[in-house]
């Protein structure tokens, strides 16, 4: 392992800009793999259209040596591939930066820039004379760009042809093809620019023990982990992936080989309104089930939603956010259901809510979900977002303990119904406000009438008024309950600070860094992160404890704000909100800012937005 | 309003069926319907068949959407667990309760509001996924529990109570789920118990979706001169077009059916329906003729009824998902978690 490495090693951000649906995703993914392989910490982020093929994408590879997970908010060097967006791709570069062109064609208006180097290279020119087929010349233009970055960083060549014969293990013949479209961008860089670059990258041992994820896929596989048997959902990005990936570790994991059975049933549904209704179906009727869906699907759920909490019925759903309000942006990031699933559906509702702040989390959030809501019979959501669940984090190695066992909560067993006089399905008898429930075909004497209308304790149709509020009074006592099993906040008190930065979710990464930064500048902060709603009592405690608070979220209306304000004691006068909401993932520049304009409102007169 | 529970005495002499179990065992709690309402005689038909059938009471579920006709599954089977779901979306709470355990017997009770109108794509869908259940639909051509509007089965021409004229066209479910592909497909009428027991007995016994329109007159918004779906109306003009006689597993056929008339349906357990053609020219295995039928006879105001279509159902829905035999929701954990070691080699992928 190096000594402390040269300002430029292994901290800078790569950004390729190209076109969707012309592969760039598997030369994006080769870059990124090798240099995590290189034991150095790396950061993936996608932005994409909500669009087939053709329109403008860009990748974002972070090479952070301090293991930073958040968007860079800089670019180091640009790839610049598509013609469309040169201007603007050009313009992003930081000063001392390098902007890749394909060079094939002239393209003087990218020379301008004077304070970086421009750095053209023949691409596609290379790959005509060196290729045949339309299709596969231009993929292997994307390749090529790859090689050239392995020259241009130092990267280990043997390592991509580690990699690309692993993708390709079934077709040894394209490692061939894709590693000739490599060697073909590396020797040319190699000949015609100083290589490496100041900006390159040294191998480290930072990455051992973790892996590289995306939240949906890990999302997936904690469902998969917690026993869910039944995904019902109906496509939308960008909860998509989840789903695809539930069922394709199905198939891989729950498939019996001798009779091709599958010990999961995947349903497609005609809209979220059928999703949702699956799931309570099969959670009612004893199966783990789950659904993946984002902002439009949660609001055509809220009937659903409130039936299910009213009539206790358990529920997992994975909201991964994206930009609203109506279809909105759907390829682009926010945390803006936060109100929404709070108190999704008409009268006294309100939902347990998880919120996971990276791929690890949403892990073991999904199986959390589960055993939440079987013991507490109700909805939870799990709040990720895109950014979370589209782009791949570096997170540490996902683990199971064997022991774990799901917690079904009180549903009795045959030999319980038997033991009992009666059954009275909404009969608090522990005073946690949590009442036994049974499945259906048990015992005849077990069963009871699932109803959204009003009902007494006893389960029974009622329009009495005492009968109805008895029960609507004791739903409160099991939220007093949830308040109790949910994950607490994560809470940073180690610099005692008057001032704390209140967040959620996917800001966690962005604020860490915030936080090093501001120590730097002389400025320390507390910090708590909440993960679940109800607040536990910590969540009061650390309001409490604090003359200034920064809320750190990434909607307009401060959502998180209004719930710690509706759900807790907080004096408003102690809250400032740092809003964040154009759509691309909050960076530690922009905390930072916020927290200096507002602290020291001389030295930083213009600052981030605030509510 | 609150819940009368019916008195459970045991009649020594009441009959008993291969359970032990009389007709007050399939029962459930006292309707609250109004009196004369065609609703309470399908609940009646409904327990008449459940008790013939031998069923095991509390593995049968009853799923329901809202409406009164939604309200019934209340007043049937109280050993067997209920659900009265949101409005129009039984059908999915079905899917999902079937997903997790394929071995009870799922009957939805739903109205033609709460079919035909919001729930009309969870209708349709579900029948797309072959989902093995029985639908009644208790069809008054009203929304009776928001007292009396039309709803879509409502014919052309057809008066409200208050005197206004339906002028858009129905949707007839029968033909709706035929054109869908729906491999059980009856019309019945609640005032013919008669019919309409073997018909559900058929029907819970089918592998697959089966459906039955069941006219059912609402007396206080729909039972008036000039309603298309009144007792009167539907006595005039039902025409039942194919007997279907449903002949459990263990017993023999006793009655004596005339070749060529008798049409024996072997059901995936081994029971038989006879069918018993009243009008010579309508076969009901025939799909695409017997809708045309159909819709002749609804043409010139004629309900035609019976078992009006019937196959072998392919693909229901876990034969699809490959689903094992024994229910997802008995599956131990054991079989569905990987464990450390399996989630080590997972993990590999992600390095
Ligand atoms: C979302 C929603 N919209 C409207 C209603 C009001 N509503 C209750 S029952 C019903 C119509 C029921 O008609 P049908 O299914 O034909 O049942 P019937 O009462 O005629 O048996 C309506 C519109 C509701 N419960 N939920
Ligand atoms: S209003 Fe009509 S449908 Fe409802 S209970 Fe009365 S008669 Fe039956
Ligand atoms: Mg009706």
């Amino acid at each position: 392992m190096p000594a402390t490495p040269a300002p430029h090693v292994n901290d800078f951000t790569i950004k390729i800009a190209t076109v969707n649906g012309t592969g760039s995703a598997s030369a994006n993914t080769l870059l990124m793999k090798s240099i995590f392989r290189s034991g150095i910490p790396v950061m993936g982020k996608n932005y994409f259209p909500s669009n087939i093929q053709g329109l403008p994408t860009w990748y974002e590879i972070r090479i952070t040596r301090d293991g930073y997970v958040a968007r860079a908010g800089k670019v180091d060097i640009m790839v610049a591939m598509n013609a469309e967006t040169y201007a603007r791709d050009a313009r992003e570069v930081a000063p001392g930066g390098y902007l890749v062109y394909d060079s094939t064609w002239p393209r003087p208006a990218l020379l301008k820039r004077e304070d970086v180097t421009v750095l053209g290279v023949p691409l596609a020119k290379m790959c005509n004379e060196n290729f045949n087929g339309v299709r596969t010349r231009i993929l292997m233009k994307n390749i090529c760009y790859a090689g050239v970055l392995a020259a241009l960083l130092d990267l280990d060549l043997a390592r991509i042809r580690e990699l690309l014969a692993e993708t390709y293990a079934k077709k040894p013949q394209l490692v061939e093809s894709n590693m000739k479209a490599i060697q073909l961008g590396y020797d040319y860089a190699r000949a015609n620019f100083s290589c490496p670059l100041a900006l390159h990258v040294a191998p480290m041992d930072k990455t051992s023990g973790h892996i590289l994820i995306d939240g949906n896929t890990a999302a997936a596989l904690g469902c998969v982990f917690a026993g869910a048997t039944v995904g019902a959902w109906y496509p939308i990005t960008p909860s998509t992936s989840l789903m695809d990936a539930f069922k394709s570790f199905g198939e891989r994991l729950r498939v019996d080989k001798d009779t091709g059975r599958k010990n999961f049933a995947f349903i497609q549904a005609e809209d979220e309104l059928s999703a949702i209704g699956m799931v309570i179906g099969a959670m009612w009727n004893g199966a783990r089930a789950f659904t993946a869906t984002s902002g439009p699907g949660i609001s055509l759920m809220n009937e659903f939603l409130g039936l299910a909490y009213y009539a206790e019925v358990p529920a997992v759903i994975f909201d991964i956010q994206r930009v609203g309000p109506s279809t909105g942006m759907p390829t682009r990031t926010q945390q803006c259901d936060l109100l929404l699933a709070a108190y999704a559906s008409h009268g006294d509702t309100r939902h347990v809510c998880l919120y996971p702040s990276n791929p690890e989390e949403c892990f073991y959030m999904a199986v959390q979900a589960f055993d939440l809501a079987e013991r507490l019979q109700t909805p939870v959501m799990v709040l990720s977002d895109l950014d979370i669940g589209m782009n791949d984090w570096m997170c540490r190695d996902l683990k199971w303990d064997d022991s774990y066992r799901p917690d079904r909560g009180k549903m009795l067993s045959k030999e319980e119904i038997l033991k009992l006089e009666k059954f009275h399905r909404f009969v608090d008898k522990d005073g946690d406000g949590i009442t036994a429930r049974t499945l259906p075909g048990v015992h005849p004497k077990a069963a009871y009438f699932t109803r959204g209308s009003g009902h007494t304790k006893f389960g029974t149709y009622t329009e009495d008024s005492a009968e109805y509020q008895e029960v609507l009074d004791r739903l409160m006592v099991k939220w007093g309950t949830a308040k109790k099993l949910v994950p607490r906040a994560v809470i940073d008190a180690t610099a005692g600070s008057k001032v704390g930065l209140v967040s959620i979710g996917s800001c966690d990464g962005a604020i860490h860094e915030a936080m090093d930064l501001l120590k730097q500048q002389g400025v320390t902060v507390d910090y708590m992160r909440v993960r679940a709603f109800p607040f536990s009592e910590d969540v009061e405690r650390f309001l409490e404890a604090h003359e200034t608070l920064f809320v750190i979220e990434q909607n307009r209306d401060a959502q998180l704000r209004s719930l710690l304000t509706l759900e807790t004691g907080v004096d408003k006068k102690k809250l400032r909100s740092l809003l964040h909401y154009d759509g691309l993932p909050i960076s530690s520049a922009f905390i930072v800012e916020g927290v200096l304009a507002e602290l020291h409102p001389q030295a930083k007169p213009k600052g981030a937005a605030r509510a | 309003m609150t819940f009368i529970a019916k008195p459970k005495v045991a009649h020594p002499s009441l009959p008993k069926n291969a359970l032990g179990f009389t007709r007050r065992d399939y029962e459930g709690s006292l309707s609250t319907l109004c009196a004369g309402c065609g609703h309470d005689s399908i609940t009646a038909a409904i327990v008449e068949a459940s008790w013939g059938l031998d069923l095991q009471p509390q593995n049968m579920v009853k799923l329901s959407g809202i409406g009164c006709s939604s309200k019934t599954t209340a007043y049937f089977v109280s050993g067997g667990h209920g659900f009265n779901s949101v409005h129009g979306r039984m059908p999915s709470i079905a899917m999902g309760a079937n997903a997790a355990n394929r071995d009870l017997t799922y009957i939805g009770v739903s109205g033609d509001g709460d079919t035909l109108s919001i729930g009309l794509g969870q209708f349709c869908h579900a029948i797309r996924r072959n989902l093995n259940m029985l639908y009644i639909i208790e069809n008054n051509g009203v929304y009776g529990l928001t007292k009396g509007q039309f709803s879509a089965s409502a014919d052309v021409g057809t008066k409200a109570k208050k005197g206004e004229t339906n002028q858009q066209p129905p949707i007839d479910p029968v033909l709706l789920a035929m054109t869908l592909g729906a491999s059980f497909v009856a019309r019945s009428f609640s005032g013919d118990k008669e019919q309409l027991v073997p018909l559900i007995q058929a029907g819970l016994r089918h592998r697959g979706f089966a459906l039955i329109d069941v006219l059912s007159p609402c007396v206080t918004f729909n039972d008036h001169e000039g309603s298309t779906k009144s007792y009167a109306y539907t006595r005039e003009h039902y025409e039942p077009a194919v007997h279907a006689d449903f002949v459990p597993l263990q017993r023999e056929i006793t009655a004596s059916y005339k070749q060529g008339e008798s049409i024996p349906v072997v059901m995936h357990d081994g029971s038989r329906i006879v069918l018993r053609k009243l009008d010579a020219s309508y076969d009901p295995t025939d799909r695409v003729n017997a809708a045309a039928h159909i819709q002749a006879r609804l043409k010139e105001g004629e309900y035609l009824t019976g078992l009006l279509h019937i196959e072998a159902s392919q693909n229901e829905f876990h034969e699809v998902n490959a689903t094992p035999d024994a229910p997802l929701n008995s599956l131990p954990f054991e079989a569905l978690s990987p464990g450390s070691k399996g989630l080590e080699k997972i993990l590999a992928r992600y390095r």
